[in-house]
């Protein structure tokens, strides 16, 4: 009786182990979509001033960093230093916030992913997608200040999805890398908070794009804009706040050297996606 | 069930092996500095060559001690684990629970909780709202929806844990360990509710070290030990191996760590022996060298099983001439209560003359009708009179253990029958 056999054609195929993406996409996109708002809504109603502490991290760095750089003229010839700093700083945040939440984010649902059957790759992609949630939240205090500054509603602000969508996908890619090489190597954390630092000041964040033209040369200028993260604040600052501050594609001396940032942003997110595929499966005996 | 149904679980030849390296290279930073070093690992076997099938509306339980793979099993059944070769192959909507509550966040309200739940468990929206009431209802947390889980006494948060896991429409549950935690009466709400899932003609896989759960509910039972399949049947058959094979070792344990520190005076100094108290008298003529539990078959064993007949035996050598010794054995249980005294000292006829040199066997013969539980021979030989003038003695120097498929608060598990007599006289209506 317990001898399996000749019946197995009426079984089907047989059960697959644990896998990044699950057999349902439904499953997957609704798991994640859950994962997301809970967290999100679990932040924000944790205190009566939710949404305020939830400005304060990047306000308070505005405030400081304007303090200090806005005397040292950083911003070079263009309009609305402040601005294009808030913008940096609330784009950073999302970096920061989302990968760094993302390395650990495995690790800390070891319960659920020892003791559960789900689409693992939902975890990653919901710490993003909550970080995600806080990026609208922090530029509305950035159009705000535009607005306020003297800024005007342009055609150009429709690139906003287009370039939100962008930096979404290389942080996406790189969170899921982090967060699948932390299951196995546990110094990734102090490692990726090293970067972090650098990419801050290797980025136009609290200094514009033709401030660096001005000191330093176009080919440093090229390169932060081979970053991803450093072509996408520059598009931001030209397309949202204010046409001197030149584009991406200006800055790079030409439109088709944005397809390295492009290039690297794929890259990475193939890379990660191979990765945490074949290690999916692992995953909770490796935690 | 009709013959051709095909089975709601088949396991085919499944193995499963966890790498346990040796010396974890946890960093990037020493997998960048010896990017050649092989790290060397371990292979745990925890699953050797499983196949099994199970039938739609089977309970069927799988037991083993801890470490021997049954929770692996349960989690590779559950896809939760990936297997290394054979296949699984499952049979209708399947639901896990290896835990109650897992991933409750104490900070959401129950309704979020459960909505969380339904999620990871894969279910939509419209059925996962469904579900809650239902949940709601049976944990009789009906006022407490938005109240935070935080806050929930913990038996509130254990029935609720438990609803959740209980109200799905899975046609294939599978259970480990759950019953291990709440009260007795929380405990009977379990029972009730597993009584009604094999009602219902759900398939329940049941992995546990509950014998009684196994025995009251199981269909069919499965005995793994080792990542092997060591018997499947009866759960009456399975539980009675189970607890043999779960008191031998253990006693094999006990008997290694003896010898283990006789044999190493030097490493393990005196406190090792000291618990065993073994107060010797000898040197006085006669010396039981050797005592053991055997079967009816005359086989040694350390596990009697209730009401079946068992010897107890110990080996006397004698030095010098002996003209009817008393022979005694005493049981004492756990709690150092005599549980029972035997020997021929009231025996009028003597047990002989026995010369230097010679070499005999005495035994006590009795059917184990005492409750489970694990009891200590003391052996005795004494010179003929009282019995108070002994020659060679060794207390506590064995232990053996009773086994019982029944509970009981006593002492001692007599068969027994029980009957309900009318009584003749009847109301008239």
């Amino acid at each position: 009786m317990s001898a399996p056999g000749a019946k197995l054609e009426l079984l089907g195929p047989p059960i697959q182990g644990p896998s990044a993406l699950g057999s349902d996409p439904r499953r997957f996109l609704r798991l994640t979509w859950v994962l997301a708002t809970t967290d999100f809504r679990l932040r924000f109603f944790g205190s009566a001033l939710g949404y305020l502490w939830q400005l304060m991290r990047p306000l308070m760095l505005f405030g400081v960093l304007y303090a200090v750089f806005s005397q040292l003229g950083l911003g070079g010839e263009v309009k609305y230093y402040a601005v294009a700093l808030l913008t940096g700083i609330v784009l950073f945040t999302f970096l920061s916030e989302a990968t760094s939440e993302s390395v650990r984010s495995l690790a800390n649902r070891e319960n659920l992913v020892r003791k559960i059957e789900f689409p693992r790759l939902a975890v990653p992609v919901a710490t993003v997608l909550t970080a995600l949630f806080s990026l609208v939240l922090n530029l509305l205090p950035v159009f705000l200040f535009l607005l306020v500054a003297g800024g005007r509603p342009r055609w150009t602000w429709l690139e906003l999805p287009f370039l939100i969508g962008a930096l979404g996908l290389f942080v996406l890619g790189t969170a899921t890398l982090l967060s699948i090489l932390y299951v196995r190597y546990r110094d990734v954390e102090p490692i990726w908070d090293v970067v972090l630092q650098a990419t801050f000041y290797a980025s136009p964040i609290f200094y514009t794009a033709a401030y660096v033209r001005e000191k330093a040369n176009e080919t440093v200028l090229w390169l932060m804009m081979c970053n991803p993260f450093g072509a996408i604040i520059q598009e931001t600052r030209h397309a949202i706040i204010d046409p001197s501050h030149e584009s991406a594609a200006s800055a790079m001396g030409g439109a088709q050297w944005l397809l390295i940032p492009a290039f690297v942003t794929v890259v990475i997110a193939a890379i990660a996606f191979q990765v945490f595929n074949r290690a999916a499966p692992r995953i909770a005996e490796d935690l | 069930m009709p013959k051709q149904s095909v089975p709601a679980i088949v396991v085919d030849g499944v193995s499963k092996s966890f790498r346990i390296p040796r010396e974890r290279v946890h960093t990037l930073k020493e997998t960048a500095l010896h990017p050649f070093r092989r790290s060397t690992y371990d292979t745990m076997h925890a699953l050797h060559d499983v196949s099994v099938a199970v039938q739609p509306g089977e309970f069927f339980g799988v037991v083993g001690r801890n470490g021997s793979g049954k929770s692996t099993l349960l989690k590779c059944l559950a896809g939760i684990y990936g297997v290394d070769a054979g296949s699984i192959y499952v049979h209708g909507q399947m639901s896990t629970f290896i835990e109650l509550g897992v991933g409750f966040n104490p900070d959401l309200a129950a309704y979020d909780n459960v909505q969380l739940n339904a999620a990871m468990l894969g279910l939509t929206k419209t059925e996962a709202r469904k579900r809650f009431d239902r949940i709601i209802e049976f944990a009789e947390l009906q006022d407490f929806t938005q109240l935070k889980l935080k806050n929930y006494s913990s038996g509130m948060l254990v029935r609720l844990a438990f609803s959740v896991m209980i109200q799905v429409d899975a046609e294939i549950l599978l259970i480990d360990e759950v019953l291990a935690v709440g009260d007795a009466a929380f405990q009977q709400k379990c029972f009730d509710e597993f009584a009604r899932i094999r009602e219902s003609g759900a398939t329940v896989i049941l992995v546990t070290h509950d014998m009684a759960s196994v025995r009251r509910f199981c269909d069919r039972a499965m005995l793994i030990e080792k990542g092997r399949i060591v018997m499947i049947g009866d759960p009456e058959d399975v539980g009675q191996h189970y607890l043999e094979l779960n008191f031998s070792a253990e006693a094999r344990a006990a008997a290694a760590q003896l010898t283990g520190a006789v044999g190493e005076p030097a490493t393990e100094p005196a406190e090792e022996v000291a618990p065993v108290e073994t107060a010797v008298h000898g040197d006085r003529g006669v010396e039981i060298v050797e005592e053991w539990v055997q079967d009816e078959y005359e086989r040694r064993t350390a596990a009697v099983p209730n009401g079946e007949p068992c010897t107890i035996c110990m080996r006397v050598v004698f030095n010098e001439r002996m003209q009817d010794p008393i022979f005694a054995f005493s049981l004492t249980d756990d709690h150092d209560r005599i549980f029972m005294d035997a020997g021929n000292v009231n025996d009028a006829r003597g047990s002989g003359a026995f010369e230097a040199g010679e070499s005999v066997v005495v035994r006590i013969s009795f059917n184990a009708h005492m409750a489970a539980g694990r009891f200590h021979v003391t052996t005795s030989v004494a010179r003929r009179g009282t019995g108070l003038d002994v020659l060679d003695r060794r207390d506590r120097i064995m232990s053996f253990v009773v086994t019982a498929a029944q509970e009981t608060s006593g002492m001692v598990l007599l068969p027994y029958e029980l009957d309900v007599q009318r009584s003749e006289q009847r109301a008239i209506l």
